[in-house]
């Protein structure tokens, strides 16, 4: 390796940093804003005026009258600004415990619902932390405690659920999917959720 | 299990064949020079095409000086698809031409000037230093630079350190979680390393593949200029194109604060986001696998959707599968590339088939709970599920990507084995640019040789005499990963500095440090994230096994190119073991079972498969 090798790396080095750091980046940046720019923002969404989160980005959902999304393992759950998973190891009694626990919370806030019905799915983390979908089964099993607390018929949150389900990618890749915050900004539209917050029930708190 | 599941991986497989001849074909326009190709009539009888009587005379007078597709045209077996590539060429050359001309003004480079394999390599080594320098600094300055909206701190010492080597490496392993800790512009200079290290290992390709294609000289070609035209003509416009389809499929790209949001149930939300899309698209294409954000693509912006993720894979396989094709050119017999592609295949779906298997079929301690289904769901993302997650985790480790979709710590022990199977193997099951390509070839003359102990004759591998250099070399290669992994391995589990830094107890334990070393010295850059990568211990260790496992494995293969070029070429005899039939991809895929499986064996027996034993019997630790 002599001087004049190094000089010719140093200046392919740092034209690269000019022309594939900030051009590149920079550039992309620009045409995404001027063609593209919902999914270049995050493909967020807007109810009741203002901006409720990503399409993409699962988000905490309690409410007994809400879908409610997977466990989340991000600190603290559905951290968007530090996606991470649990990374148990199938062997960890941590692993064991937390699915338990889970199960035991979701027997309790649906009575009726036998553990046997529990698809795995809802009670096993996602992988970001974020995933904003659930498995059509994982909705279904939702459905008689949300009716319950919003006073709705069954037959409207099934129809709601059928009508979100995303299949296969090409029929092969991938798994079926329903968005939990679609699932929920479609209760919003037609009944009254408790604990919901709205423009109103924000300013009235304040 | 589903048939879904099963297809899938065929399905890609098949993509992947093709990649091979669409990439690989444009990337032997775009990177061989005449005196890269075989000329087809002094090829060895095992050399000559389907239509080789026709051919044979004519070839013969233009093969040298014309142009590299004179060779084929004179052969008159100029097949359409490459009409349609060479077309496509021809408009980027109008417009990348003259780009390639300032570069070589502008630094000072003689494109014509031929190398030995030594000069090569330095060249090489000078690129990468002082790539790693200047990224280690301007990781350093994080702080004072600017677009930093999130505010975030100054990088810690070992984390820029072990960052500035693993991305120079082509490792991408992150000892970091790219949202919380990397600022907009300090992830801009790592995409110039996602650019800059995968054309080092088409370079150290192009090196190695020269030894089998020339013949009688002491040069390499030059390194220059396979760098700058690689850049130029494949990485760039991938990495652009790639961006806008995963823009157009979901990802975001701005430079915004990161967004504040309350949901319609009144929780507060802030959302990371960035120019997510640009850095996405060149990790993938470059094999790279360093994500913008800390769950890589399985965090919803990397990876938005099915498509897009399949789009990933895609971007992915582009161009280690173009290498095989692209040297199949360079010797002239393209059944030599396929059989090799085959072998690769063989143990790609093989590997995908039994991570499927083991996924599918969960944990039996969590089925003693009676949930409906038994799938092993902890960490992996519902719009994937299980088929598409384990289909990916098996790519990542294959392609040398890194890029991960779904939790591998959490995976069942065995699917687990098979990754660690995957990158302790030398990631030859398509690697990752060159590198990959370039491993399968050092296995091949280990196969030949073996075969030649075999029936008692000198091995011969395309022509060329394989004797005692050049298998000296390929055992040096291939003795790195196993070296490398044990002793860190071993000696993590001894020092507390070391086993302070696991997660999950028993087994399982080692199997995250194994899994580490094994992702470090392969350069694939994938973990077991529970491990504290970012402890001083890891992070000095992970980056020498990353420095080890790009120099130490490499280099002697340059070296067993230099030696070959300057063979003679020899026809091939009654004698000579013919390297493209099914017996040939038999022994090679033999050879990396050996290597990558039973070298191995006790370490993965006190790892994953002790692992898989105490999960049957139910016991937790």
């Amino acid at each position: 390796m002599n001087m004049r090798m190094l000089w010719t790396s140093a200046k392919l080095v740092l034209l690269s940093c000019l022309f594939l750091g900030l051009v590149y980046t920079l550039g992309m940046t620009g045409i995404a804003e001027v063609l593209f720019s919902g999914q270049a923002n995050g493909s967020l969404v807007h109810y009741d005026g203002r901006v409720v989160g990503s399409r993409l980005i699962g988000e905490q959902f309690t409410s007994a009258g809400f879908f409610q999304g997977r466990p989340s393992a991000t600190t603290p759950s559905y951290n968007a600004a530090d996606s991470s998973a649990s990374n148990l190891g199938p062997t960890n009694k941590l692993l064991i415990e937390h699915i338990k626990a889970r199960v035991k919370a979701f027997l309790k806030e649906n009575p009726g619902v036998k553990a046997s019905q529990i698809p795995i799915s809802l009670v096993e983390s996602s992988d970001s932390g974020l995933d904003p979908d659930i498995t059509p089964a994982s909705a279904y099993i939702q459905v008689p405690r949300i009716a319950a607390a919003d006073h709705l018929p069954q037959s409207t949150l099934r129809e709601i659920i059928s009508s979100h389900i995303r299949g296969r990618f090409v029929g092969i890749f991938g798994h079926p999917y329903v968005n939990v915050l679609s699932l929920n900004l479609s209760i919003l539209k037609i009944a009254h959720v408790p604990g919901a917050y709205t423009a109103q029930s924000g300013s009235s708190r304040r | 299990m589903t048939w879904q599941g099963v297809l899938q991986i065929f399905v890609l497989m098949g993509i992947a064949a093709i990649l091979a001849r669409v990439v690989g074909g444009y990337m032997f326009l775009v990177l061989a020079r005449p005196n890269d190709v075989r000329s087809l009539r002094t090829a060895s009888g095992s050399t000559s095409s389907s239509s080789g009587n026709s051919a044979d005379g004519s070839a013969g007078s233009s093969s040298r000086g014309g142009l590299a597709t004179k060779t084929l045209e004179v052969a008159g077996t100029i097949p359409r698809l490459d009409v349609w590539i060479g077309a496509i060429k021809s408009v980027l050359d109008r417009i990348i031409e003259p780009v390639e001309r300032a570069v070589y003004r502008v630094c000072g480079i003689d494109p014509d000037q031929e190398m030995r394999w030594t000069t090569y390599v330095f060249a090489l080594l000078a690129v990468n230093l002082v790539g790693f320098a200047i990224l280690f600094i301007l990781l350093g300055l994080q702080q004072w630079l600017p677009l930093n909206p999130a505010h975030l701190p100054r990088i810690p010492f070992w984390v820029s350190l072990n960052t500035a080597i693993s991305f120079t490496t082509n490792t991408n392993w992150q000892a970091y979680a790219g949202e919380a800790t990397l600022s907009y512009l300090s992830q801009a200079w790592l995409v110039v390393q996602q650019f800059l290290s995968p054309i080092t290992g088409i370079c150290l390709f192009l090196a190695v593949a020269r030894g089998f294609s020339r013949h009688s000289t002491k040069t390499l070609g030059n390194f220059w200029r396979d760098f700058v035209r690689t850049l130029l003509w494949i990485a760039i416009p991938g990495a652009i194109i790639g961006t806008i389809v995963l823009i157009i499929l979901g990802s975001p790209q701005n430079l915004h604060a990161y967004t504040h949001v309350t949901t319609i149930q009144g929780v507060h939300q802030t959302i990371a986001q960035g120019p997510v899309a640009s850095m996405t698209s060149i990790m993938q294409l470059g094999n790279n696998g360093g994500g913008f954000f800390n769950m890589n693509a399985g965090q919803p912006f990397a990876g938005p959707n099915m498509a897009s993720l399949l789009f990933q894979l895609i971007l992915g396989f582009a161009v280690p599968s173009g290498c095989i094709y692209l040297f199949g050119r360079m010797v002239a017999d393209v059944r030599q590339a396929w059989a090799i592609f085959a072998a690769m295949a063989i143990l790609f779906v093989v590997g995908a088939l039994v991570v499927y298997g083991f996924e599918a079929a969960g944990n039996p301690i969590i089925s003693a709970l009676h949930l409906a289904g038994h799938a092993n769901w902890t960490g992996k993302e519902t719009r994937f599920g299980i088929g598409s997650s384990s289909l990916f985790e098996n790519s990542t480790t294959t392609i040398s990507w890194g890029s991960t979709a779904a939790a591998n710590d959490s995976l069942t022990p065995i699917a687990g084995l098979v990754l660690m199977f995957n990158m302790k193997s030398g990631e030859v099951i398509f690697g990752s640019w060159g590198a990959g390509m370039i491993g399968m070839l050092a296995y091949a003359v280990l196969a030949v040789f073996l075969a030649g102990l075999m029936v008692g004759r000198t091995p011969e591998y395309l022509g060329k005499k394989i004797e005692s250099f050049e298998v000296k070399m390929s055992v040096l290669a291939m003795v790195v990963p196993s070296f490398v992994i044990l002793i860190l391995a071993a000696l993590s589990v001894i020092v507390s500095a070391g086993l302070s830094g696991i997660l999950n107890p028993g087994p399982h334990g080692l199997s995250e440090v194994l899994y580490a070393f094994a992702s470090g010295v392969g350069n694939n850059g994938s973990a077991f994230g529970g491990l504290n990568a970012a402890s001083p211990w890891y992070a000095a260790t992970v980056g020498i096994a990353m420095l080890l496992g790009r120099y130490a494995m490499y280099i002697p293969l340059v070296a067993l190119g230099g030696s070959l070029a300057a063979k003679q070429r020899i026809p091939a005899s009654a004698g000579t073991f013919p390297t493209h039939t099914p017996l040939f991809i038999g022994l090679l895929i033999g050879t990396v079972f050996i290597v990558g499986a039973l070298v191995f064996f006790p370490a993965l027996a006190l790892g994953p498969i002790a692992e898989q034993i105490a999960m049957h019997a139910g016991r937790l630790f």
